[in-house]
């Protein structure tokens, strides 16, 4: 280095720091427009079946009777999904946090985590082909003894193939997205909480009431609500797990669709006007996910200002 | 009970007094299981059963014989216990349950003749009824659906690593937490709820209004796939790039060093093993990904090399139409061995790029003292 390259104040330097700092503007602007490419591309193909004719739409009655039972399967999913999987996440995630050995915690940790790596279809293929036979004698004993609730309503599906097997599958997918984010918050919970409560003579179940949960709160919804937007979305466990069909209150029997089912059986083969009515389905299961996904994001957030962690 | 318990108890100093002995858990399970598994040999003995029926009673003993002795709050911090170790187990059962049939499944198709080094180009429904009825071998295998895997998902992450480590870059080092950083932010994290098969749908509606209608090629697939993959690589970059040293940079900077290659020449380096780590996971989870790359570049049964023309066949397509429409109707099960197979192979990628990712952090964990 000689005396001019320091003094230089042009050159090649110069022009790498606008092309770098460039280069990383757009590349952070790009995401910023491939969302709102998303949401416009899908409008722009979903016009025509938001357009077209109620007739010519799949059902004969117009795009908005074709959806509604199938948004409400969607829900129903999830719902269930969220109703086993919510529990047995948060006692997961306490286990790993607050009462598993220190040594094992991460080793745990690590094995919940591996729940999240298995791929969806592979969760599809053993819905299908274990749970639902499992799972049967359970949806007739249901039938039987619980028939006069509506949801239990009978006759039980032969193949277990329901719309409560689909969120059986769902809820173990959903699983390790609730304990991750719980048990991140758990821990951030201020040691001189936990401290102070135990020292108050507080056995550890009542320690975790008093200190853990009251502190954890904002993170555990926003973590449900994670869990939510993942369950709504989730294609392949309800595509192969579901034999699908009209709305049904049972949750025993066949019949139910979820959006994203729907649209993963039937766009490959589609064409025309059906194209768009499932880009269309698209763009409202996009529309529902990305509302609870933002709230989840703005709960998170703002807890963040005031959490005494940080 | 009481009867035994009364001369423990008096033996007992004023300290330890009114508390279980240490063995108390012990001595409860080996009754629930005995229980439990003279119930189960009433109504049907099973495993599965007695676990669970055993669990249970476990899980009601300790806590009333806590209730007895110990009072409420012992025996509410008990059962709180029961509760979170049984829901772990619950959480544990379903892992082990996919990993057991897969690998029960997968192994006879995997083992099957030219499992993996032929396609399913040919293979018709009458081998598969040949198989089936005069025992020969099933026969067709998952090489296009390898080889168009490894081609979608590396051609995603050609795409993703530089858009994604570029904004990680832009958020850490440029955006001095501005409107427009925050703005990124939020939106990354708003694009890892996107549900995959809008991700697929998105890449399908550009490609069929800026090409033509009806394009599905593995190229679409790619795009699909880096719309979920890039939110992945921003936020594991960006952790990374966060946690190097500001001393670093500033030491750079008063060697008159640019801005630009203090990044190039000492953040990235430094946090390159995390980075690496972050872009394996985030193949990891693309890899598996099936239904974008259903509506996007539709399945194939034979060899397609040509990301960027005709359809192509992926691990989870080919394991998702075997499933649903079988090379066969009539016999479904060398279709379903296949598929399996095909599950046991993705389970194995996935699992190898997660233990590679961990590796990598390991191995190549930065250098520098601090």
């Amino acid at each position: 280095m000689t005396a001019t390259s320091l003094t230089s104040t042009q050159g090649a330097g110069r022009a790498g720091d606008k092309v770098f700092s460039g280069a990383a503007l757009a590349a952070g602007c790009l995401i910023l427009a491939v969302l709102f490419g998303v949401a416009l591309f899908l409008v722009v193909q979903a016009i025509p079946a938001l357009t077209a004719p109620a007739d010519e739409i799949q059902g004969g009655a117009g795009f908005f009777t074709y959806i509604g039972p199938i948004v409400v399967g969607t829900l129903i999913a999830a719902v269930i999904a969220l109703v086993i999987a919510t529990p047995i996440a948060i006692g997961v995630a306490l286990f790993i946090s607050h009462f598993a050995p220190r040594g094992l915690a991460a080793g745990l940790g690590y094995v919940v985590d591996l729940l999240a790596a298995i791929p969806s279809v592979v969760y599809g293929a053993w819905g299908a082909a274990f749970l639902a036979k499992e799972i049967s004698p359970i949806y007739n004993w249901l039938a039987d003894n619980m028939g006069w609730l509506p949801i239990f309503q009978g006759p039980a599906s032969a193949t277990g193939k329901t719309i409560l097997t689909a969120g059986i599958v769902l809820s173990v997918m959903v699983l390790p997205i609730i304990t991750s984010l719980s048990r991140e918050i758990f821990l951030q919970t201020p040691k001189l909480h936990e401290e102070a409560a135990l020292a108050l003579g507080a056995t550890r179940w009542e320690m975790i009431r008093m200190s853990v949960l009251p502190f954890a709160r904002p993170g555990i919804i926003s973590a449900i609500m994670l869990g939510l937007g993942r369950a709504l979305g989730e294609t392949m466990a309800v595509a192969l797990v579901l034999s699908s069909g009209a709305l049904t209150a049972s949750l025993i029997q066949s019949g139910n669709q979820t959006i994203a089912a729907e649209i993963a059986l039937n766009f490959p083969e589609a064409s025309g006007l059906k194209v768009s009515t499932l880009i269309a389905a698209g763009l409202v299961l996009f529309v529902i996910t990305l509302a609870v996904n933002m709230l989840a994001r703005w709960i998170i957030s703002r807890h963040k200002e005031f959490s005494g962690a940080n | 009970m009481t009867s035994t318990l009364t001369p423990v108890r008096s033996k007992r100093s004023a300290l330890t007094k009114g508390q279980l002995p240490k063995y108390a858990p012990l001595v409860v399970l080996a009754a629930a299981l005995i229980v439990g598994a003279a119930i189960l040999a009433l109504v049907g003995f099973n495993a599965f059963g007695w676990g669970i029926v055993s669990a249970v009673l476990f899980a009601v003993g300790l806590v009333s014989w806590s209730a007895a002795v110990e009072g409420s709050r012992r025996a509410k911090d008990k059962l709180a216990t029961c509760l979170v170790v049984g829901s772990f187990l619950v959480a544990l059962l379903p892992l082990v349950s996919v990993i057991w049939t897969v690998l029960v499944n997968g192994v006879p198709g995997l083992l099957a003749p030219g499992f993996l080094t032929s396609s399913m180009n040919g293979v018709t429904g009458v081998y598969d009824n040949r198989a089936v009825e005069d025992g020969a071998p099933v026969l067709g295998g998952i090489y296009h659906a390898l080889l168009g895997t490894i081609q979608i998902t590396l051609l995603a992450t050609i795409i993703s690593v530089p858009v994604g480590l570029l904004t990680a870059i832009y958020l850490v080092e440029y955006g001095n937490d501005g409107r427009l950083a925050r703005a990124i932010t939020f939106f990354v994290d708003v694009m890892t709820g996107i549900p995959s098969i809008v991700a697929g749908l998105f890449a399908a509606a550009f490609f069929f209004a800026v090409v033509g209608p009806g394009t599905k090629t593995g190229a679409v697939a790619a795009v699909a796939l880096s719309v979920l993959m890039i939110p992945v690589v921003v936020r594991s970059s960006e952790e990374m790039l966060k946690i190097v040293p500001n001393e670093l940079r500033e030491a750079a900077y008063a060697l008159g060093v640019r801005k630009w290659r203090t990044i190039l020449k000492v953040v990235i380096p430094t946090a390159i093993s995390g980075i690496a780590s972050g872009v394996t996971l985030a193949i990891a989870r693309v890899i598996g990904e099936t239904a974008p790359i259903l509506v996007t570049a539709g399945f194939a049964t034979s060899i397609n090399s040509n990301v960027f023309g005709g359809w192509m066949a992926s691990l989870p397509t080919f394991i998702y139409t075997q499933i649903l429409n079988p090379t066969s109707p009539a016999n479904p099960d060398p279709s379903s061995q296949r598929a399996w197979g095909a599950a046991l192979v993705l389970i194995i990628l996935v699992m190898v790029l997660n233990l590679a990712a961990r590796l990598i952090a390991r191995v190549f964990a930065p250098k520098a003292g601090r």
